[in-house]
């Protein structure tokens, strides 16, 4: 079979324009003396240093748009950093007009919303990859793999849509009256005030379907790739199949897991258009679930073409910087720890 | 650390005393859980389609393909531009990424085990992980602000770059696929190496990476924040890639947040058009993948 392949292979790419010189296989052609065949060879190895050099260059592209990237927004961010320095992490004012700049409401409502997120997604992620990889009937795995990877496939801004025009008129009328009145849930700060729609909880929510599937396939490749040798070795003690898949199975595969949620983390921490649309946007910080907020990459989306002094656009490109880093590091540790267990794709 | 064994081990002695029945239970129930778990994860991808088909159906008419938008209170507008403008966006996309994702997958195909390669490797997987946000107001600063105007040049290539880190990880994927004989009997029938790699290996594997290029192209085709700054939106006709152009997704965006209904409607049809070419690159990527695995000579 790879003969035949490589027989057409070869065949195919025989086109007489790309004559190197080479002595083909079953003709002789080309220089013929001894100098003109050194000279072909000198060739052959220059093209393929040519070759080598240039793949290269395509693949240092990777490493140097990082550094680009890096350079440029820090030194964008640079003259607000400097201005306000760290204050400008942990103060809330945000006045553009007077040119203060204090990101803590947008960083608090990042990392609370990719919380909510992650405290939704992962159960329901790790169940239905468990499920996948374990349980389910073999019909049933490739078309239940597929409609969770399509999660993934779905634009941000549909998401968007979907919560402006569905999610947030349900949570206004049903979930949030429940949560508050008849869960008496408005005794505690998290679930009171009035119940506008848009709110760090609705973001939280939409965020929590758009992770779902990086956790999800992360996980199932993990538990995949854990050995059947461990499963057959504890049902052969004597455990039950739930047994198996958490004194064996689980332990196994718990670093690739815990990288597939933090992967999740760095999707939610930087996700902007559908965050957007739903989070009502408003620079405050607030113990509640239900009041509007801001995360990073929402307010840069929101305030980036209306800035017009040169301190509010630094001050934003500061927000994309900080954003930058977090996620950058939140990534890097995500794709070690997958990487340990043996997880390839992600 | 405990080996898994080892932690079977305690579980097992810590289980003895339990009945088998109840441990059965146990099981039974865990194992429902887990099916009602990916049950619900498979519910709001329902919920979202279902919408986009009521919703989006209603709004969409030949119009909608061949008009241009129009003010709100007159009807029969459409996202003419928009889709074109999506398109040209793509194509910028592509002629920036693919190259350089590919490169870049021979390149860790092919002399995988260094150290530039894993550390490549290693940000390629980093820069996946880039908010595309960042991607937005980098490009702004990178394209945009020292020629001091928006232009579909500069979203193409933040969606671009955004492509690479997808198309190299799937490059060198296939890649590898590829049977180191057939490399071999190529090398051995006086093949130069670059010939070996281009026509021979990267030819095998075309059917592999089409899909990863799909796949990439799926995924940026849909992507907003990084064109909110660069490709900027435009209300008009333009094919010209120096100025603002509209785009799919920024005009969904656009509608949905604004205050009227007509515009809504319409929202919910360029949301269905954005899925459904998203969809259909999707399915053409698998087409492509049984293409390859069903080519007759294999």
């Amino acid at each position: 079979m790879e003969t035949r392949r490589l027989a057409s292979a070869v065949a195919t790419a025989n086109r007489p324009a790309l004559s190197t010189g080479v002595v083909e296989p079953g003709e002789r052609r080309g220089p013929t003396s001894a100098a003109g065949r050194r000279a072909s060879i000198e060739g052959t190895v220059l093209a393929d240093r040519v070759y080598r050099w240039a793949v290269l260059a395509f693949a240092l592209c990777i490493p140097l748009l990082l550094l680009v990237i890096f350079v440029e927004v820090g030194r964008a961010g640079w003259p607000a950093l400097r201005q306000f320095g760290f204050a400008f992490l942990t103060t809330s004012v945000w006045d553009p007009v007077a040119g203060e700049f204090g990101a803590a409401p947008a960083i608090v409502g990042t990392i609370l919303t990719s919380l909510i997120a992650l405290l939704i997604a992962t159960p329901l992620a790790l169940g239905g990859a468990i499920f996948l990889s374990d349980f389910s009937p073999s019909w049933l795995r490739q078309p239940l793999s597929f409609l969770i990877d399509l999660l993934a496939a779905v634009p941000s801004v549909v998401y968007g849509l979907w919560g402006v025009f569905v999610l947030l008129p349900l949570l206004r009328e049903t979930v949030m009256p429940f949560l508050r009145d008849t869960l008496h849930l408005g005794a505690t700060p998290f679930f009171s005030g009035p119940a506008y729609g848009p709110s760090l909880l609705a973001a939280g929510l939409i965020l929590s379907i758009m992770v779902l599937p990086y956790v999800a396939a992360v996980s199932r490749e993990v538990l995949l790739a854990v050995p059947r040798a461990q499963r057959e070795a504890a049902l052969a003690l004597g455990a039950t199949r739930w047994e198996t898949i958490t004194g064996a199975v689980l332990p196994y595969a718990r670093s690739g897991i815990i990288g597939g949620v933090i992967l999740g983390l760095g999707r939610a921490l930087g996700e902007t258009m559908a965050v957007t649309m739903v989070i009502g946007n408003r620079h405050e910080l607030s113990a509640s679930l239900f009041a509007p907020g801001y995360t990073m990459a929402s307010l840069i989306a929101n305030e980036f073409t209306e800035a017009t002094s040169d301190i509010h656009l630094s001050a934003l490109m500061a927000v994309g910087f900080v954003l930058l880093l977090i996620t950058l590091s939140v990534n890097g540790i995500a794709r070690w720890l997958v990487w340990r267990t043996g997880g390839r794709r992600a | 650390m405990t080996t898994p064994v080892a932690a079977e081990h305690r579980h097992r002695a810590r289980v003895r005393g339990r009945g088998l029945a109840r441990r059965r239970g146990t099981s039974v129930t865990m194992i429902a859980l887990t099916c009602v778990a990916a049950a619900i994860a498979i519910v709001p991808l329902l919920l979202i389609f279902g919408y986009l088909l009521r919703e989006g159906a209603g709004a969409l008419s030949v119009d909608f393909f061949t008009n241009m938008p129009r003010p709100v209170g007159e009807t029969g507008g459409g996202m003419a531009n928009a889709i074109v403008g999506t398109l040209i966006l793509v194509g910028i996309a592509s002629t920036v990424g693919l190259p350089v994702g590919i490169g870049a997958g021979l390149y860790l195909a092919e002399h995988g085990g260094t150290r530039v390669a894993n550390l490549v490797r290693f940000l390629a997987d980093v820069l996946n992980g880039l908010p595309s946000i960042v991607m937005g107001i980098f490009a702004w600063q990178f394209l945009v602000r020292p020629f001091g105007h928006f232009s579909a040049l500069a979203g193409g290539a933040a969606i671009g770059a955004m492509m690479i880190p997808l198309v190299t990880r799937t490059t060198e994927e296939m890649v590898r696929t590829v049977p180191g004989s057939l490399r071999e009997a190529a090398l051995a029938l006086g093949y130069p190496r670059w010939r070996t790699s281009l026509q021979i290996v990267l030819r095998t594997a075309l059917g592999g990476i089409v899909t990863g290029v799909l796949v990439a192209v799926a995924r940026v085709a849909g992507e907003t924040a990084p064109l909110l700054f660069t490709a900027f939106g435009n209300q008009f006709w333009s094919t010209n890639v120096t100025e603002p152009i509209a785009a799919l997704p920024l005009q969904v965006f656009v509608y949905a947040i604004s205050p009227y209904d007509e515009w809504h409607a319409q929202a919910w049809a360029g949301a269905l058009v954005l899925i459904a070419l998203v969809l259909l690159i999707s399915v053409l990527a698998r087409v492509a993948v049984r293409a390859r695995h069903g080519r007759p000579n294999d």
